[in-house]
């Protein structure tokens, strides 16, 4: 598995800007984070504060209007298989089987099928989906598949995990087990994980660090360092410290909520 | 397949019932020589079209039609597959192929296949040549497009997926825009083989001198309307059988694809 030395994102004034019909908006302005590696980093912030733009420049879907992102050194121009990324939904591919997805990155690189399926099946096995090897993605659960998403990204063994909002489609049970889940993986991979979520009970459970972010542009409202000690149960959201910091973000965030109405404007 | 839920077995006997009683107008309107405004009186009855059926079953010139237009059908399809899918991918993939071919196939497209016959007997030297033409060129237009549209439906978001995972560009062409398209070629496959159908017994009609539009162009002719009844059965059901082979391969291609949509595809 992955060392303690990779998996550090250094993102550094970074601004992005889109221009849609003539106009011009601008989604993240100067915007900087650094990650430990190994870290779990939650991204939280009111729903069109700028987090997707700010994990899609790290995967390299977008290019920064200004500043640097960079993973272990090394500057963002392109995606790549050492910046995995799970997607809030639909994003396994429909005509593979849970196996074929698993194996896709190994396949990419060129590693022959016998050792691509037993790679694949260890992962498979991490998450918990062995004997779903030959279902179809549209055979299984949201939850299910969003599980074969982590593990198609983990069989790469990337420098980091990005995770937009992998939960949010899934039902609260769902959704509480599948943080569990993760955490278990995170136990066993040790990989960075940027995890975008506008759930400030979801943040709080997982991470090391929560990023507050404020209304667009985007910025870095507040890192507060989450001391709660792992492994967490899933009564922790019930303790006084957890309930203290809750409060604290949730008072930023609905500051940040009212900016981002009255600051839209038609 | 099994009874719907909602008809139980009320439903076939009612599909039954329905056929039945389509044989029966049939038979009692020319019977009768029923004549209100539409007229009757020459058109066969059921059991006379059976008889001819059954007669031309024994003969071989029949077959010999058949095999003629099957031929002309593989080949007019299987060129319109090849071509359309491959200018399909790459229009609907590459911006430059779709500047520089699209335009003269949006140009042509509206221009039915039979009105081709003329300029087709001009173009190519033998009448087998000819009327393959115009077969590829019926079947070819929705092949083309329903790629192209089946192309430019895949989402963005597998496109980047794919790229998060390590694929290149020729990968993503392979792995991804292929077989998402897939679902939108094999409707236009399907839609493809109709019209190459229709094409074929019109270009058969007019210019033949084999093949089982002729056959039934000719039995007009020479006045055997039961043959020309037999022609047009035996029209429907090759047509039939050529679109149920196209789903069959569809479906053996797709076996994501649920099974509900099949049945309804
Ligand atoms: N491709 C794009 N073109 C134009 N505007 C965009 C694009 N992507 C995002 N935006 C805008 O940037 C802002 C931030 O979007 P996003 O990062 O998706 O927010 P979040 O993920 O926090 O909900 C929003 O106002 C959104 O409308
Ligand atoms: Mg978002």
């Amino acid at each position: 598995m992955s060392t303690g030395a990779t998996g550090r994102i250094e993102i550094t004034d970074l601004g992005i800007e889109f221009s849609r019909n003539g106009r011009t908006v601008e989604a993240v302005r100067a915007f900087t984070l650094m990650t430990t590696p190994g870290e779990i980093v939650a991204l939280l912030g009111p729903s069109g504060c700028g987090k997707t733009t700010v994990l899609n420049a790290v995967a390299g879907f977008v290019a920064p209007t200004a500043g640097q992102v960079a993973v272990d050194g090394e500057a963002v121009a392109a995606p790549g298989a050492d910046r995995g990324v799970v997607f809030q939904q639909h994003s396994l591919f429909p005509w593979k089987t849970v196996l074929g997805n698993v194996e896709f990155g190994l396949k990419m690189r060129g590693v022959g099928k016998a050792a691509r399926t037993a790679q694949a099946r260890t992962y498979l096995s991490l998450v918990g989906l062995i004997g779903f090897e030959h279902a179809y993605p549209g055979e299984l659960s949201g939850g299910m598949q969003q599980r074969v998403g982590i593990a198609r990204v983990l069989v790469n063994r990337p420098r980091v995990m990005l995770m937009d909002e992998p939960f949010g489609a899934l039902d609260a049970q769902t959704r509480l087990t599948m943080q569990e889940l993760l955490l278990s993986v995170w136990r066993e991979v040790r990989t960075t994980i940027l995890f975008v979520t506008h759930d400030i009970d979801e943040a709080l459970f997982l991470a090391d660090r929560v990023a507050v972010m404020t209304a667009r542009p985007g910025q870095i409202r507040d890192l507060v360092a989450v001391k709660l000690a792992r492994p967490r149960a899933a009564t922790v959201i019930a303790t006084p410290e957890f309930m203290a910091l809750k409060a604290r973000i949730l008072t930023q965030v609905r500051e940040e909520s009212v900016r981002a109405l009255s600051g839209r404007r038609p | 397949m099994a009874p719907a839920p909602d008809g139980g077995w009320q439903r076939p006997v009612r599909r039954v019932l329905s056929i039945g009683f389509f044989f029966v107008v049939w038979h009692y309107s020319t019977k009768w020589d029923v004549d209100l405004y539409v007229r009757f009186q020459n058109i066969p009855t059921p059991w006379e079209v059976l008889e001819e059926a059954a007669a031309q079953l024994r003969g071989a010139a029949f077959y010999g039609h058949i095999l003629a237009s099957l031929e002309r059908i593989w080949l007019g399809f299987a060129v319109a597959t090849v071509l359309g899918i491959a200018l399909g991918l790459l229009i609907g993939w590459f911006r430059l192929a779709e500047d520089t071919l699209f335009p003269p196939i949006e140009l042509l497209r509206p221009i039915p296949a039979v009105a081709w016959v003329p300029l087709s007997i001009m173009l190519w030297p033998t009448e087998r040549s000819s009327i393959v033409f115009i077969t590829t060129l019926g079947a070819f237009f929705p092949i083309v497009l329903n790629t192209v549209h089946g192309v430019e439906g895949i989402d963005r978001q597998l496109v980047r997926a794919a790229t998060s995972l390590g694929a290149g560009s020729a990968a993503i062409f392979r792995e991804v825009v292929i077989p998402g398209a897939l679902p939108s070629i094999v409707t236009g496959l399907s839609v493809g083989m109709g019209v190459s159908w229709i094409c074929l017994i019109s270009a058969e009609m007019i210019s033949g001198q084999f093949g089982v539009g002729y056959f039934t162009w000719v039995a007009y002719g020479i006045v055997k309307y039961s043959q020309v009844v037999v022609g047009m059965l035996t029209i429907g059901v090759l047509g039939m059988l050529s679109s149920a082979l196209i789903r069959l391969v569809g479906w053996r291609c797709m076996p994501w694809l649920p099974r509900r949509v099949k049945d309804g595809g």
